[in-house]
């Protein structure tokens, strides 16, 4: 009997694709377009904002009874400050929209808005965490009496003891650069009212649709049933379209009112400046050792300058929260005492990127870790293997629970494949010829496919994290899957119906999966946070088992026989043991079908993974060169092999990227430096080497596919691989570097400060 | 990232293009050549000329033909034709290995030689190349054709001395048969603007190096010949140590650009790196 | 204005600023060429140009009359272009924004060259930027695409 899931099938997202057919936002066509007149001071009063005669413009004026930007979180101390959609007399960055024009065409919007006149009271501008969290720092958001919009602690009870008999302490601290997320397509929108239903259609870059229309829906005050989002083809998301985006806001209300369709189309420029950054984090770790190098208790001090306003539904705690909760990773340490806090500065918004602040903790431990074994004379990988969980379920001191997983057996298959002893001997004829080799590694678990009660958790007003997936098979056998997850390269409409296949015993070709469409799909949370495979999968599968119970009573029906010995397989029902079967398609035709929905709402489950870079620093250039990548990980069952792949290989090339490359930067006055592609260096295919992927499939009873999460898991890994590397190169010469990126630059400057 | 709005001319010969950009050069009239460099400042709307004078389709303006020592480059040349053997000597190998280094093939099919030298980008390695080997260029204005050496060409970051209504024609280079050469460029990624680049040429004339060429790019404002660095090695014989001081010389003799990515000591340790790598390179 | 595009002509009435990518989105209809950045660095544009791949952002439409413009939408026939099976088999595209774009680059490579090796093909690739897949697919797909053109 042919299975599906575990196979690497093409996928069926390719052909339309492949052929230019794909449907991206931008590409409807629109009869008027909107462009964003953007503050070009990080900080200061509007004094006036003039369009010549004959440009249609609005302003905050305008918006009279749209609601402002405010998500909430009821906990840890969570101011909610709010984003009106068009600057109403304060900016507070950079690119901050401040009015917004229409005109025909793109050409035409773009000469509007340079011909409007902006008039600004400069204020004084506070950019960096540092600067903002100073007593005689001006106060950004009116009503607050810091600039913390958030903060928490916490502290186990041996802590203190553990660290005070502890034989070794050892500190680390790291600095993550700001990162924007790239993906290749801008955000765009295109709102379409109709004069005759009086609803309107957005269609929108958007990673969460059915959030999206909640959203607008609510700030302009008007029946949800009345808007419809429709996320198409989407050209990479990685989390800087999950957040909702002001302007759409601006853009539905425009149509709405001037009754007509106008599009909006983001231009790399703007991109860089005004959609969401991430990751501007500081985080300062203690770990006590015992002389065996077993870890005893960790400290922890996160700083995360979270930009000027909160992103919606996650809202400015996201970092430093995801930060306090997830810091001790995937070591067993007891005791543990955190203080996280999340900055307000005149900056760019940050929100999640993939990994989120994953990245900058698992730099954060995995810099410990090696700096820890130096002290206390001990190999990388034998300090880790002392420390890793093993016994699962695990409950970590801020209360997750990890799951079934294989950390000490992962890290183990990549060091196999990495070959450290012949790497070694390498290294050493390397640094006789005056060359400087450097291997590292990073072991880490991410928490995936979590469900509302994290959410919930977190404090948030808006819960996500369950999925509903509506499932019908038509009378000649063929499924569809209405999903509330909204793909945007993941490859789900193949992934779930591989599940679904194998589910129902025919073939996946014949399952259709849609999704993306809220008039047409049921409500969902999206695709981030590397859930939908887990979620919108497990719902699938849900579903599916209830019309596979249904097939088999009727197939047991028609063959008389007892439902415990029918099995479905290659399209047809059959009585085990014998050649007694009805097809599929013919239980349907005679039962006019069958519908089912799944509901699936899990705890979460941590995928994990070991990775290693091998590096060679030229101290003639400074430059970095990542030879070859090793990525061992285990996410469970793999549905299907090519697709996780591709998540891997996408995901550390974004880790890579972080540890060498991508920096947004501003200047002193809050100016943003990195607005183009010249500035803001994203890795091309030579900055990216061959990276080889192990697998290892844990079965978790906390996930009902058994697939567990893989969407971030290159980002979280890859970075603090590529930098312990670099100070494994660099050690002879005395060199310790902790910040990404790792520029040339910095390199530099480590190196001159070890002379 | 639209343009301003621009009115379009494409003239058929030199003639007509000269006297199109005489007449609209007053009122911001540029010349559009491969476009790689003005498109994106235009998108960007740093550069918005109300004319542009596209030379793409005028006759013999993109010739490449060697004579007498001398190597003519037709100004409107794409930087892919210059990617595989025009002539001989030093300068026919050198020019192959040096336009690989320029942006992409993309780029390289649309960005002519001439262009570069006229934005005389600080890190163009056509400029750099103008400025080691001491070429010149002819130039046609509205006054007649006048030809300018490499020295005089370049004079600030993007600035030379073509005037705004004059229209770069061609480029000179001498061939150097029998001339040692290397070439090294430091940058962030394969193709990306260098951060320091050396080129150097040399006659090794009884056992000893002479009329050496040294350029340094991408550190200064403009390319430039370093005479600190030629000095230490005219008359030496080649040699890591001979080719140590030298980079030494140059580094101490830079005036280096700086910026938010770039420290005075950083440019400096890039140019000595970029020369001491050019020199390892002229006899490997 | 007549654009030749995949060898049909394209009647259109632009502003000198409209740029190649633009007209051939909007004003052909053609939307399988894509704008990423505008400002000639990502690639996502590529188009094939008199034989020549180059970046649709960087030249006004004005400059394309008279030349044979190729875009992703004249690759394949009935059946996928080779370079399109090899990018299916190899899954050489996640989210698909930047594909287009590789795939007139790789070709327009191996029809000038067909006898690039793999270094070769790195060096064409590193011209555009993927996010989704990092590259190691889109390599595998263009160097078995160059091995099938080859043996023809």
């Amino acid at each position: 009997m042919k299975r599906w899931t575990g196979r690497p099938i093409t996928r069926f997202e390719d052909n339309m694709l492949l052929r230019g057919a794909g449907r991206f936002t931008a590409d409807l066509p629109s009869p008027k377009y909107m462009r964003f007149v953007r503050s070009p001071i990080a900080a200061g009063k509007i004094e006036s904002c003039v369009a010549p005669e004959g440009v249609v413009m609005i302003t905050a004026a305008d918006l009279e009874g749209v609601g402002a930007i405010a998500p909430m979180i009821r906990k840890f101390g969570y101011v909610p400050i709010e984003q009106t959609v068009l600057a109403r007399d304060v900016v507070r960055y950079t690119g901050e929209p401040v009015a917004a024009v229409i005109a025909d065409s793109e050409e035409e919007a773009e000469d509007f808005a340079d011909s409007v006149m902006l008039d600004f009271r400069p204020g004084d501008a506070v950019v960096t965490a540092a600067e903002s969290l100073l007593a005689r720092a001006p106060f950004i958001h009116p009503g607050m009496d810091s600039n913390v919009v958030v903060r928490t602690a916490m502290t186990t009870p041996g802590h203190q003891a553990a660290m005070a008999g502890a034989a070794h302490l050892v500190r680390a601290k790291i600095r993550s650069r700001r990162q924007s997320a790239l993906p290749m397509e801008t955000r765009a929108g295109h709102a379409a009212f109709d004069v005759e239903t009086g609803r309107t259609t957005l269609t929108c870059t958007a990673q969460m649709p059915h959030l999206v229309r909640t959203a607008i829906a609510g700030l302009l005050g008007m029946d949800e049933a009345d808007l419809r989002v429709i996320a198409p083809d989407v050209g990479g998301g990685f989390g800087q379209k999950m957040s909702l985006a002001a302007e759409y806001v601006v853009l539905v209300w425009a149509a709405r009112k001037l009754r007509t369709t106008i599009a909006w189309v983001e231009d790399r420029r703007e991109n860089l400046m005004a959609s969401f950054h991430s990751r501007d984090i500081e985080i300062a770790v203690t770990g006590a050792f015992d002389a065996d190098g077993r870890f005893l208790a960790l400290s922890g001090d996160v700083t995360a300058n979270v930009g000027a306003y909160a992103p919606y539904p996650n809202t400015a705690a996201v970092e430093p929260l995801m930060s306090f909760t997830e810091l001790p990773g995937p070591y067993d340490v007891k005791e543990y005492s955190c203080a996280a806090r999340g900055v307000i500065t005149n900056t760019c918004v940050s929100a999640p990127y993939r990994g989120v602040a994953r990245p900058a903790i698992t730099l954060a431990m995995e810099r410990l870790m090696d700096k820890a074994a130096v002290v206390i004379g001990l190999e990388p990988a034998e300090i880790r293997r002392r420390n890793l969980v093993q016994k699962f379920p695990h409950t970590t001191p801020a209360g997750l629970v990890y799951d079934d997983a294989s950390y000490t057996e992962t890290m183990a298959a990549a060091l196999r494949a990495a070959d450290v002893p012949g790497f070694r001997a390498r290294q050493r004829d390397a640094l006789a010829a005056g060359r400087y080799l450097g291997l590292g590694m990073s072991t880490f678990c991410e928490r995936t496919g979590y469900g509302s009660a994290a959410f919930a958790a977190r404090g948030m007003d808006i819960q996500p994290g369950w999925e509903n997936v509506d499932m019908r098979m038509d009378a000649s056998g063929k499924v569809t899957a209405r999903i509330g997850a909204s793909p945007h390269g993941q490859g789900l409409r193949t992934t779930l119906a591989q599940i679904i296949a194998d589910t129902l015993g025919i073939t996946p070709a014949e399952v259709t999966v849609i999704h993306g469409d809220t008039d047409d799909t049921p409500y969902g949370w999206g695709t981030f946070a590397s859930r939908s495979l887990v979620i919108s999968g497990g719902a699938s599968l849900i579903a599916a088992r209830k019309i596979r119970a249904k097939l088999i009573d009727d197939a047991a029906e028609m063959l008389e026989a007892a439902a415990a010995d029918i099995e479905l397989g290659d399209g047809f029902a059959r009585v085990a043991g014998t050649d007694r079967a009805v097809a599929i398609a013919a239980i349907a035709g005679a039962k006019n079908g069958f519908a089912d929905e799944g509901f699936y709402d899990p705890l979460g489950t941590f995928s994990n993974a070991t990775h290693i870079a091998i590096v060679e620093v030229d101290v003639g250039t400074c430059k970095v060169k990542v030879e070859k990548f090793v990525v061992a990980e285990d996410a469970g069952r793999l549905i299907n092999p090519m697709i996780v792949d591709g998540q891997i290989h996408g995901g550390v090339a974004q880790g890579i990227a972080n540890a060498l490359l991508e920096e947004i930067v501003y200047d002193e006055t809050g100016n943003i430096l990195t607005i183009s592609l010249a500035d803001f260096l994203a890795p091309t295919a030579h900055e990216i080497p061959p990276i080889e992927v192990l697998h290892r499939e844990t079965i978790s009873a906390a996930t009902i596919t058994g697939a567990k999460g893989i969407g971030e898991g290159g980002t979280i890994g890859a970075p603090a691989a590529v930098l312990n590397a670099i100070n494994d190169a660099l050690r002879p010469l005395g060199v310790e570097i902790d910040e990404m990126p790792a520029t040339p630059a910095r390199i530099f400057a480590a190196l001159q400060a070890a002379r | 990232m639209k343009t301003c709005g621009f009115k379009y001319h494409r003239p058929e010969s030199v003639a007509a293009a000269v006297a199109l950009l005489g007449a609209l050069a007053p009122q911001g009239g540029r010349i559009l050549a491969g476009g790689q460099s003005l498109v994106p400042m235009m998108a960007y709307r740093m550069a918005q000329p109300g004319h542009l004078i596209d030379i793409n389709r005028v006759a013999g303006l993109a010739g490449v033909s060697a004579g007498a020592g001398v190597l003519r480059i037709g100004a409107a040349a794409r930087h892919a034709a210059l990617a595989r053997p025009v002539c001989g000597g030093a300068l026919g190998a050198m020019l192959p290995h040096i336009a690989g280094h320029i942006g992409h093939a993309p780029i390289r099919n649309r960005g002519t030689f001439g262009g570069s030298l006229a934005n005389a980008d600080p890190a163009s390695e056509w400029c750099t190349l103008l400025a080691t080997l001491d070429g010149g260029v002819e130039v046609l204005g509205p006054a007649g054709e006048r030809r300018i050496a490499a020295a005089a060409f370049f004079n600030g970051v993007m600035a030379t001395a073509l005037r705004d209504d004059e229209l770069l024609m061609a480029a000179h280079l001498p061939v150097l048969q029998g001339y040692n050469w290397g070439f090294y460029e430091v940058n962030r990624r394969a193709g990306d603007y260098a951060m320091a680049m050396c080129l150097v040429a040399y006659r090794r004339v009884d056992g000893v190096m002479t009329d050496v060429h040294l350029g340094i790019g991408g550190a200064e404002a403009f390319p430039r010949r370093l005479a600190e660095a030629e000095f230490a090695l005219n008359g030496q014989p080649v040699g890591a140590e001979i080719f140590a001081r030298a980079a030494d010389a140059a580094a101490a003799g830079l005036d280096p650009m700086t910026d938010h990515n770039m420290s005075a000591d950083f440019r400096r340790h890039l140019v000595r790196t970029a020369v001491a790598r050019a020199l390892a390179g002229s006899v490997a | 204005m007549i654009l030749d595009v995949n060898g049909h002509a394209y009647e259109v009435e632009v502003e000198p600023r409209r740029t190649l990518a633009d007209a051939l989105r909007k004003d052909c209809g053609l939307t399988g060429t894509h704008v990423g950045c505008e400002h000639g660095v990502c690639g996502a544009c590529t188009v094939i140009v008199d034989g020549e791949a180059i970046r649709g952002c960087l030249m006004f439409a004005v400059q394309a009359e008279g030349a044979k413009i190729r875009t992703v939408e004249g690759l394949a026939g009935e059946t996928l272009h080779v370079m399109q099976q090899e990018f299916e088999r190899h899954h050489g595209l996640q989210c698909g924004f930047c594909t287009p774009g590789f795939l007139l680059l790789a070709e327009a490579a191996l029809e000038q060259a067909p006898e690039l090796n793999d270094a070769q093909l790195l060096d064409v690739l590193a011209a555009n930027l993927c996010r989704c897949t990092g590259y190691q697919n889109i390599i595998k797909a263009v160097s078995a695409a160059a091995r099938r053109m080859k043996e023809g």
